[in-house]
């Protein structure tokens, strides 16, 4: 299963342009995933720090949050953003960036995440997002 | 101010100078007393939904936070005077935090223009709201609100009373 998952979320990511544009990857361990976002020079939005572009640290773990339900729920489309809410805590430095989701509440129609995103210390997270998606109908089984 | 901003002016270090935006290809439309414009142009590469071709929410978020930024820059030139030069130089700015609501997707091979005002600059931080869309305003693809920390000793100007 945790291999046919694995497979599931590396082509999902393949799939998806942007996510290749940032750089970012995804491991997962059983169901947990942790995604990646190692840095790059075209990430900076402050070149003073330097510091990674805010609307990236909020990109990412947007897209944390919906590889996550798409591990979740693999049958159905991608999930639509319906809002999010993005803390930042610290600067993101030029350092690899790790994020996780935790999906609060998954819904019918509705799935409730929250992500949290790092750099050297899980415990001083460096930016959080919570975020409601929209889920479409899952396909119809046999 | 002008459409065509001059080196080394705070518009020219947010747009062209500021390496995520060069990677996302942002173009300067506006910075006046109003609020602050910039285009994100359509690109294969930043596509989210590759079935439908619609451009991430990522780079709709990235193009409102980094507007919402220039909006500040504009007014402080509003409030203080100065112009775009002297808005560079005094200090940045750190987004606490950015609410976007998502209203539909983006229409496939558009660009899309993010428009944000700041509605109060304190001493210390900045309240401001923003809108992406293609062609009109009134039918934005998502609105913003954010609240930022201003960093650095602003440059005392006669102007600026606190």
């Amino acid at each position: 299963m945790s291999e046919i998952r694995a497979e599931h979320l590396t082509r999902i990511l393949a799939a998806i342009p942007y996510v290749r544009f940032l750089g970012m990857t995804a491991e997962l361990a059983g169901d947990e995933m942790t995604a990646i976002l190692p840095f790059s020079d075209h990430l900076v939005g402050n070149t003073m720090l330097p510091a990674i572009h805010g609307g990236v640290l909020g990109a990412f773990m947007e897209m944390t949050a919906l590889a996550q339900l798409s591990i979740r729920e693999p049958l159905r489309r991608q999930p639509k953003t319906i809002d999010i809410t993005i803390e930042y805590l610290r600067p993101g430095r030029a350092l690899t960036t790790y994020a996780r989701a935790d999906v609060r509440k998954l819904g019918r129609r509705v799935a409730n995440v929250h992500v949290e995103a790092w750099q050297e210390e899980r415990a001083s997270p460096v930016a959080a997002l919570r975020g409601h998606f929209m889920l479409s109908v899952a396909d119809p089984t046999p | 101010m002008t459409d065509q901003p001059a080196t080394g002016d705070f518009n020219t270090q947010m747009v062209r100078m500021t390496p995520q935006s060069s990677a996302l290809g942002f173009e300067f439309v506006s910075s006046g007393p109003d609020g602050a414009a910039l285009k994100v142009p359509y690109r294969m590469d930043l596509v989210g939904d590759p079935e439908s071709g619609v451009i991430a929410g990522g780079v709709i978020t990235t193009l409102l936070d980094h507007v919402c930024g220039m909006a500040i820059g504009a007014a402080k030139s509003a409030e203080t005077g100065a112009d775009a030069q002297g808005v560079a130089r005094m200090g940045g700015m750190a987004t606490l935090d950015l609410r976007i609501d998502y209203m539909r997707p983006a229409k496939p091979q558009r660009d899309v223009i993010g428009h944000a005002h700041c509605y109060k600059l304190t001493h210390s931080v900045a309240f401001v709201r923003a809108v992406a869309y293609e062609d009109d305003p009134a039918d934005p693809i998502a609105a913003a609100q954010a609240a930022f920390m201003l960093t650095g000793a602003p440059t005392p100007t006669p102007e600026s009373g606190s």
